[in-house]
């Protein structure tokens, strides 16, 4: 992992350092960091010359663009109309049983946060839910579990290979 | 007795049909104003859901007199219950760059975007990987054309097409006021051209095999083939290809599961037909000649007798609420007291005839809100007040 | 001469010009519609959608100050749809709204309320959003209070702060039901960049950004029988005052003012611009210094351009945006600080008075001034050198309060020794005063003669562009000033942080040829300052600075260096410019800070 103050520089130089840059650099940090802090986002509104409240106030509109910190795998369970149908509530409480947290929560460990969040456009096969940025489809409580099992295991970077 | 249209599969989009070099090739060669005219003759609407003519909309673009414009593909699919967009992209990606790139012909653009949510962050790879052999294919035939993808981050406005073109430009997505119009002034204040992803993906069957065959495709108002997001309570959902004008009884005939209660045509902003009503309703454009017709961007939700329409209503309105940007007032205090006004009356907190207070706001938010968004919420919160009624209350 | 094209409102036919906006076309017909998120200062938000109006033929309501007429549109502004969605739309407000109305601050003078009293709103029975919503009020500013369940989310504090004032040190945040104004990382807004110019709070339509009070401690201080309660009063009070007491925009209250303060029961009753004048005197001394180290010593260490440091709202700002640049600023105290210092030193000394029991209270214009007393190196008298600073708004409270009928007072003088003005120190609360007062003193100290314009009236200084340059030869000067011979002096003027940042980017990219910039925080200076009646907008600006040089132009003195006051000081107690005492009580340092 690259030191905030060097990944920012180098997303600056890969994407420009206009406004409309802002998003791609945001996003940039996220992947590596999982969200903004107050001293990454300082350090982008430096780069960009941007004043910072504006990189907060965008950064804040934009549901992926976490500013509180997250854990390494962050799991956002959609809880639109059509999940929501199909047991999305019975997904959301096999996992907090397993990882003993809540919506909006870290696990201790920092392996795991647990949100939720809006249609993610896989209505047919619902629910379903996105770890970081896995999608994973038709859950069931059992299949949610082994999922997980999978993340808990994993010691490398990079995803498991599950689907 | 309105007249009844047997369901009608198509198979365009997602056709193999590996002739998007040719498609492309033959397109660029023409002059703009043939393909614009091959557009307008085929009478596309666009099909994100508000149904401007395509042809139009680059028609308009194109005149105006301007050294850079831009293309933007929007694939910010976020309409609960829309999922058509990310099979586009992710089975056919060259119909829609070919689309993109002609486009670009026509209206005098050298640069498209394609503006992919956050959620469909997986499809960026391949995406990608596509976009650069289409490039290296532009570059052979001597055709300047670059494509881009920019990512979204988790905000259904975005896909309001200036709250897209904010977000583009590096902001909060909050969408502008009309007029000026996208056509005059679009991302970083250039004419642009932005449609939905079918949409372009119509216009490489078009160019591919002329107007006429999309033309001869569904009924007068609403021409040629759509693609429905069909999920809820039904044995089969999935992605269909269908002609425009069918009657939503045929729909749920094919569709349903012998108990079918309701259909959410268009999402959650769409509007909610109650059993009763399916027979009369056909799924197109405005100005169908018999019955009532019902535009959609391709949602359709079904649900069955073991759903309650207070929930369902409840959901939606919680995500109205969340994914308002908040910046104008009817639909950002207007969803919050929708949300907080059905649940008071469930409690019993207020009477029955706040929800006729509740459906006059309704009303004012479709005629004061500032985009699609807000003056669309009271679609979905109208059609199921007034026909479940009961539900609301007990 | 733009096209002109024909529409009618409601039923009156009218010819505007193409691109016109409903709303200044419905103004020209006399038809208003009524608005909140519209300030003259300001760009087009079109968002509290309250201005809507029915186009004849389309079925959506569009809102008029965002939508330019079209030709032949047939415009409906009273008709029952838009009486009903206006109606709805205010109830909507009113339930996200905290109306405690009684008990808030801007009772009475808030747009929100306003509009609530004149559509009547009777039976709002929305549910009432504000429990829903975890609000704080943030206290922590001794400038600004802010208030997050009153705010409708206009965004013309967000606007303010980023177009006229170029500081965002406000922002929306978050999105849908959570959207809010906040600041970074909601931060309170003493510890971000704002600058406590007040421009939010001038620009607020509701009670959720006001300033920081101080009525009831100073109506304490004046019945506290062993304290000598101490009056100044800034250039800029006297020509914005009588708008919060029924005169016209623009109207010099000056005696009045004075009257009414007295009838307070205020000790004292003396005038700012005496230490304005007293400013001219010390910067305009260190201005001829840094000249002479750069030109003639040519120090490497002396910086120019000079900026001037009279705006404690630009000071900040530049603390905070251009840290590395503080050295360009004079170090002169504002003149409300360097009074501060002289009322329990000099002043104390010449009336016998234990400086202990003076409270020394200051009417501004300005709510950065309420800060800038607050600044913990402003305690050169070894007291805290000004108590209480209210606002001109808070003053005509007091006024109120007391029963005073304003327009009835006879006009009364300031008391001596620290009342005495000239119409250089007055000029002070425009833009470009402090440019003019320096040159008009500065230039007759170096040559011997009258600035070469006519009426003394430096014109060029003057008007409300954002950015005004000037320079004046300086030809045969006197002999202590020989150095100075042919040099051309450069000068410039900002006003409005917006600007002051252009010239300070001039500076920084090292394209800045100037010598001295004076810098306003607020546009139009002080008598546009964030502490002056709402509203203000362009035209009020343009009134009170008519006003201002009115005033200037009636005073018998008009150059800072003839004050007789000032003179008396540098007898009696200073010596001389930039001397020891000077240096002590009247000059100060800066610090750098944060820039989020």
């Amino acid at each position: 992992m690259k030191p905030i103050t060097d990944l920012i520089k180098d997303l600056a130089d890969q994407h420009g350092r206009d406004r409309h840059n802002l998003l791609p650099i945001l996003q940039g940090v996220v992947e590596q960091e999982k969200y903004l802090s107050e001293y990454s986002m300082i350090e982008i509104a430096r780069e960009l010359d941007l004043p910072a409240t504006e990189v907060y106030g965008t950064a804040t509109f934009y549901s992926f663009l976490e500013y509180t910190k997250m854990g390494k795998n962050v799991i956002r369970i959609c809880k639109t109309i059509t999940c929501s149908m199909k047991g999305e509530k019975q997904i959301l409480l096999a996992i907090e049983d397993m990882l003993k947290i809540k919506v909006g929560e870290t696990t201790p460990d920092g392996k795991f946060s647990l949100l939720q969040t809006n249609c993610l456009g896989f209505c047919h096969k619902a629910p379903a839910m996105l770890i970081n940025n896995e999608v994973y489809t038709e859950l069931t409580p059992e299949k949610v579990r082994e999922i997980l099992t999978e993340y808990l295991n994993q010691t490398t970077e990079g995803g498991p290979n599950v689907n | 007795m309105s007249t009844s249209y047997q369901l009608k599969r198509a198979d365009f989009i997602f056709k193999n049909e590996n002739d998007w070099e040719d498609v492309l090739r033959k397109s660029i060669s023409r002059p703009p104003n043939e393909l614009i005219n091959e557009l307008i003759s085929s009478e596309l609407k666009g099909r994100g859901g508000a149904g401007f003519p395509t042809g139009l909309k680059w028609k308009v673009t194109s005149e105006e007199v301007n050294d850079v414009k831009y293309v933007i593909c929007n694939a910010d699919e976020g309409e609960p219950g829309t999922f058509k967009d990310r099979e586009i992209l992710s089975r056919v990606p060259f119909k829609v760059l070919t689309a993109i790139a002609i486009c670009g012909h026509v209206i005098g653009a050298r640069t498209g975007f394609i503006y992919l949510r956050g959620e469909y962050f997986f499809l960026q790879n391949e995406l990608n990987k596509a976009i650069n052999e289409f490039e290296y294919y532009c570059k052979e035939i001597k055709f300047d054309f670059k494509i881009k993808i920019f990512m979204g981050s988790g905000a259904y406005i975005c896909g309001e097409e200036t709250a897209l073109f904010e977000s583009m430009e590096g902001k909060r997505g909050e969408p502008r006021n009309k007029p000026p119009y996208p056509s005059s002034f679009g991302y970083m204040g250039k004419p642009t051209v932005i449609n939905n992803v079918e949409t372009l993906a119509h216009t490489y069957t078009i160019f591919k095999y002329g107007s006429k065959r999309f033309y001869d495709l569904g009924v007068q108002y609403s021409r040629g083939s759509k693609l429905f997001s069909v999920s809820g309570d039904t044995p089969k959902p999935g992605i269909y290809e269908l002609e425009l004008g069918m009657s939503l009884a045929d729909f749920v005939e094919e569709f349903g599961d012998d108990d079918t209660k309701a259909v959410q045509v268009g999402g959650a902003s769409g509007f909610l037909v109650p059993r009763k009503r399916f027979a009369e309703t056909n799924i197109g454009f405005q100005g169908k000649l018999v019955g009532i017709s019902l535009p959609t961007g391709g949602s359709m939700m079904l649900f069955n007798s073991s759903r309650s329409m207070f929930n369902v209503l409840d959901n939606y309105l919680n995500f109205f609420a969340e994914e308002s940007c908040g910046q104008c007032t009817p639909c950002r205090v207007g969803c919050q007291q929708l949300l907080k006004g059905i649940k008071a009356v469930k409690r019993g907190e207020k009477n029955a005839q706040y929800l006729d207070k509740m459906l006059k706001l309704a009303e004012t938010m479709q005629f004061t809100a500032k985009c699609g968004l807000g003056q669309s919420v009271g679609n979905s919160f109208s059609s199921i007040v007034e026909n479940f009624r009961e539900e609301m209350i007990y | 001469m733009r096209k002109k094209i024909k529409i009618s409102i409601n039923g009156e036919s009218v010819e505007v010009e193409k691109g016109t906006s409903i709303l200044d076309a419905a103004k020209q017909t006399g038809v208003i519609i009524p608005t909140l998120c519209y300030h003259k200062d300001l760009c087009i938000a079109g968002n509290c959608r309250v201005c809507v109006v029915e186009i004849v033929g389309q079925k959506r309501l569009a809102p008029a100050c965002a939508t330019p007429c079209e030709d032949g549109m047939d415009v409906l502004t009273n008709s029952f749809k838009v009486r009903n969605s206006r109606k709805h739309i205010i109830e909507l407000l009113l339930s996200e709204h905290n109306t405690e109305c009684t008990s808030c601050y801007k009772n009475g003078g808030c747009e929100l309320q306003l509009l609530a009293s004149e559509y009547k709103i009777m039976n709002q029975d929305f549910i009432n959003l504000v429990p829903f919503h975890n609000y704080t009020i943030d206290m922590f500013s001794p400038s600004i209070i802010k208030d997050d369940s009153k705010c409708i989310r206009c965004q013309r504090c967000v606007r303010t702060c980023a177009e006229l004032q170029g500081v965002n040190a406000l922002t929306m945040s978050y999105k849908g039901d959570h959207a809010k104004v906040t600041t970074f990382f909601e931060k309170a807004m003493n510890d971000v960049v704002c600058t406590n110019c007040g421009q939010c709070v001038n620009h607020c339509p509701t009670g959720a950004l006001v300033e920081k009070n101080y009525i009831e401690e100073v109506w304490n201080a004046i019945a506290d029988k062993t304290k000598h309660v101490v009056v100044q009063t800034a250039p800029a009070v006297r020509v914005g005052l009588g708008e919060e007491l029924g005169f016209d925009p623009g109207s010099r209250v000056t005696g009045k003012m004075v009257a009414a303060l007295k009838r307070l029961g205020f000790d004292a009753v003396m005038d700012t611009d005496f230490t304005a004048d007293l400013t001219i005197m010390e910067e305009g001394t260190e201005l001829l210094t840094r000249l002479k180290g750069a030109l003639v010593d040519k120090n490497p260490t002396i910086k120019l351009p000079m900026a001037t440091s009279c705006s404690p709202g630009w000071i900040k700002y530049i603390e905070h945006m251009y840290p590395n640049y503080l050295d360009h600023l004079s170090t002169c105290k504002s003149p409300q600080q360097m009074f501060g210092a002289l009322v329990k030193t000099y002043y104390a000394k010449a009336r016998n008075l234990d400086p202990d029991k003076i409270v020394s209270v200051s009417i501004m214009p300005c709510t950065a001034k309420k800060f800038e007393a607050n600044r913990p190196e402003m305690h050169d008298s070894n007291y805290r050198d000004i108590d209480y600073v209210l606002t001109t708004r808070e003053l005509a409270i007091m006024i109120k309060q007391a029963g005073i009928d304003f327009m009835k007072l006879k006009d009364m003088h300031f008391d001596r020794l620290m009342g005495e003005s000239t119409g250089a120190g007055v000029i002070f609360g425009a833009t470009g005063g402090v440019m003019e007062a320096a040159l008009r003193t500065a230039y007759e100290i170096v040559t011997g003669r009258e600035v070469p314009f006519d009426n003394l009236n430096i014109t060029p200084v003057r008007g409300i562009e954002g950015v005004r340059e000037a320079s004046i030869k300086i030809e045969n000067p006197l002999k202590a000033w020989s150095f100075l011979d042919g040099v051309e002096l450069k000068c410039a003027v900002a006003h409005g942080l917006v600007n002051a940042k252009k010239v300070m980017d001039s500076i920084v990219s090292g394209k800045s040829h100037y010598h001295f910039i004076e810098f306003m925080a607020c546009p139009g200076g002080c008598l546009g300052g964030g502490g002056q009646p709402i509203p203000t907008s362009p035209e009020i600006r343009a009134k009170r600075a008519e006003a201002i040089y009115a005033e200037d132009e009636g005073m018998p003195v008009r150059k800072s260096h003839l004050n007789p006051e000032v003179i008396k000081i540098y007898k009696d107690f200073l010596i001389t410019p930039l001397g020891e005492k000077s240096h002590h009580l009247l000059h100060t340092k800066y610090t750098p800070r944060n820039r989020f």
